[in-house]
């Protein structure tokens, strides 16, 4: 009778470890995902910018100091080595402040704005830049995931076996890190 | 929460399915009775017609609706780029496949989503919306309806819609049935019997054409609207543009394009009814109220 119990209290713990342990390696998987989607689009504006600074270029006076910092910080991105997520985000946070002030400057520019082309590439750029704070959303919102099963109990034992690490938050610009709370409370009292 | 949502929506479309096949059932039975004097063939004949409906309806839902709503599907971004950006953004923060986009040709901002599941969801919006609200206002009310596809609140609105216009239609059919066919039971020789289950028929089908309506309505939370602008917010942590969107959407015309029976679907009502029969069958709440909940944000 002892031995069955043993071996039903010794099976159950093997589960435990084993789902915690495949708990542990999805999250830091997605924590990675996210990272390459964030990724994929600093490559894609990467490729964008050339096509604003040729586009642009018929417009002789237009705002050649900011285009001039774009080009700049576009090319400090690309020698950042790949691993460094802090310093690349910092310099494409940089990035999307500069693009963001060449587009309300472009306001002054009715022929710029006439151009299709340049409509064009200012709508792609606009989405690279949304899907850039999107997935850095996503990203920090899995780091956090990742780092309460290493902390908390009993997932942490697990972690410490197999030296699971967390990743670091990456920093969101100063205009953008007012974020409204979420209240469902208030939105959900009559029903049910 | 968002699970909470899931699961009593998934419930909540199983008693709407359950009760929709009762009625049929119910409804099959009364009119063989009356014609046939045979109850049982009515009621198989109901439910062999209307698992066949079901099934058409559930697999052409979408394609159902968006004709209904006189809406036209785009299949590429540069149809319209900044509409499909947004919902692609939407869809990858709110961790849902990419929906197929619909455009519906109405001067009236609105919008809405429907499908049966996350993986086969369309969202349309009007000309309207895209000429008159700005990004932020546009990526708000995407928002609010990602949020429709994310808790299926999408499946239970288009199973109910599709499932109330079935019984609609069957009642006006059986109605006009009994109107014109059934009087002539009059000469028969069942004369007195005949004539009271005529009478009750009649009372029971007069009855439960606008209960086929409120089906619907019933199945709806109250909330669901509520609930999909404060998860928006959460998906695009920015309320003014959803607020701002909400106040352009209150203060337009009529739609023309949207199918009555699908008003419930919308964002805004389309119709712009001033709720004649009070805030308990209207089929939103109140934009003030909703606005008023997202500023308190």
């Amino acid at each position: 009778m002892a031995w069955i119990i043993l071996i039903i209290v010794l099976a159950i713990l093997v589960i435990w470890y084993v789902s915690a342990y495949n708990g542990l390696i999805k999250t830091r998987t997605y924590v990675q995902e996210s990272w390459s989607q964030i990724d994929v689009q600093l490559k894609r504006r990467n490729d964008l910018i050339p096509n604003l600074v040729s586009t642009t270029k018929g417009y002789a006076n237009y705002e050649q100091g900011t285009l001039k910092k774009v080009v700049e910080l576009r090319n400090q991105l690309t020698a950042i080595p790949a691993d460094d997520h802090q310093q690349t985000m910092e310099v494409s946070n940089q990035l999307s402040t500069t693009l963001r002030s060449l587009f309300a400057l472009s306001e002054n520019y009715p022929d710029l704005k006439a151009n299709t082309q340049f409509t064009q590439l200012m709508e792609e750029l606009t989405n690279t830049e949304n899907k850039i704070a999107y997935s850095r959303q996503l990203y920090n919102s899995s780091v956090a995931k990742l780092t309460l099963m290493i902390q908390s109990f009993p997932s942490n034992i697990v972690a410490k076996v197999h030296h699971f690490q967390t990743s670091e938050y990456l920093q969101v610009p100063e205009e953008e890190k007012t974020t409204p709370k979420v209240n469902f409370d208030d939105f959900n009292q009559s029903d049910k | 929460m968002l699970y909470d949502q899931i699961a009593m929506n998934k419930r909540r479309t199983g008693y709407v399915m359950f009760g929709f096949g009762l009625l049929v059932l119910l409804i099959g039975a009364a009119l063989g009775y009356l014609f046939w004097s045979n109850w049982q063939s009515g009621a198989v004949i109901a439910a062999v017609v209307a698992g066949i409906y079901m099934l058409i309806m559930i697999s052409q839902s979408t394609n159902v609706v968006m004709s209904m709503n006189h809406a036209r599907e785009i299949t590429d971004v540069s149809q319209a780029p900044e509409l499909w950006h947004l919902i692609e953004d939407m869809a990858m923060v709110g961790k849902v496949p990419m929906p197929r986009v619909f455009i519906i040709d109405d001067p009236s901002p609105n919008a809405f989503a429907t499908g049966n599941s996350p993986e086969k969801a369309a969202v349309a919006v009007t000309t309207g919306i895209l000429q008159r609200l700005n990004r932020e206002e546009l990526e708000g009310v995407i928002g609010h309806e990602i949020s429709h596809v994310r808790n299926y609140d999408i499946r239970l609105q288009t199973i109910a819609l599709a499932l109330s216009a079935a019984i609609g239609m069957l009642v006006n059919f059986a109605s006009n049935w009994l109107w014109w066919g059934g009087g002539r039971r009059r000469d028969d020789d069942r004369d007195s019997g005949g004539n009271v289950i005529v009478l009750v028929i009649s009372i029971v089908l007069v009855v439960l054409a606008p209960l086929a309506a409120s089906i619907a309505q019933m199945a709806l939370s109250r909330n669901r609207e509520y609930l999909a602008d404060a998860s928006s917010v959460e998906l695009t942590r920015n309320p003014q543009g959803l607020i701002n969107a909400l106040r352009k959407i209150d203060d337009s015309e009529p739609m023309e394009a949207a199918d009555p029976n699908s008003s419930a679907l919308y964002i805004g009502d389309p119709l712009k009814n001033k709720h004649r029969l009070g805030d308990l069958f209207a089929t939103h709440p109140p934009i003030a109220d909703r606005i008023a909940r997202l500023e308190k944000m």
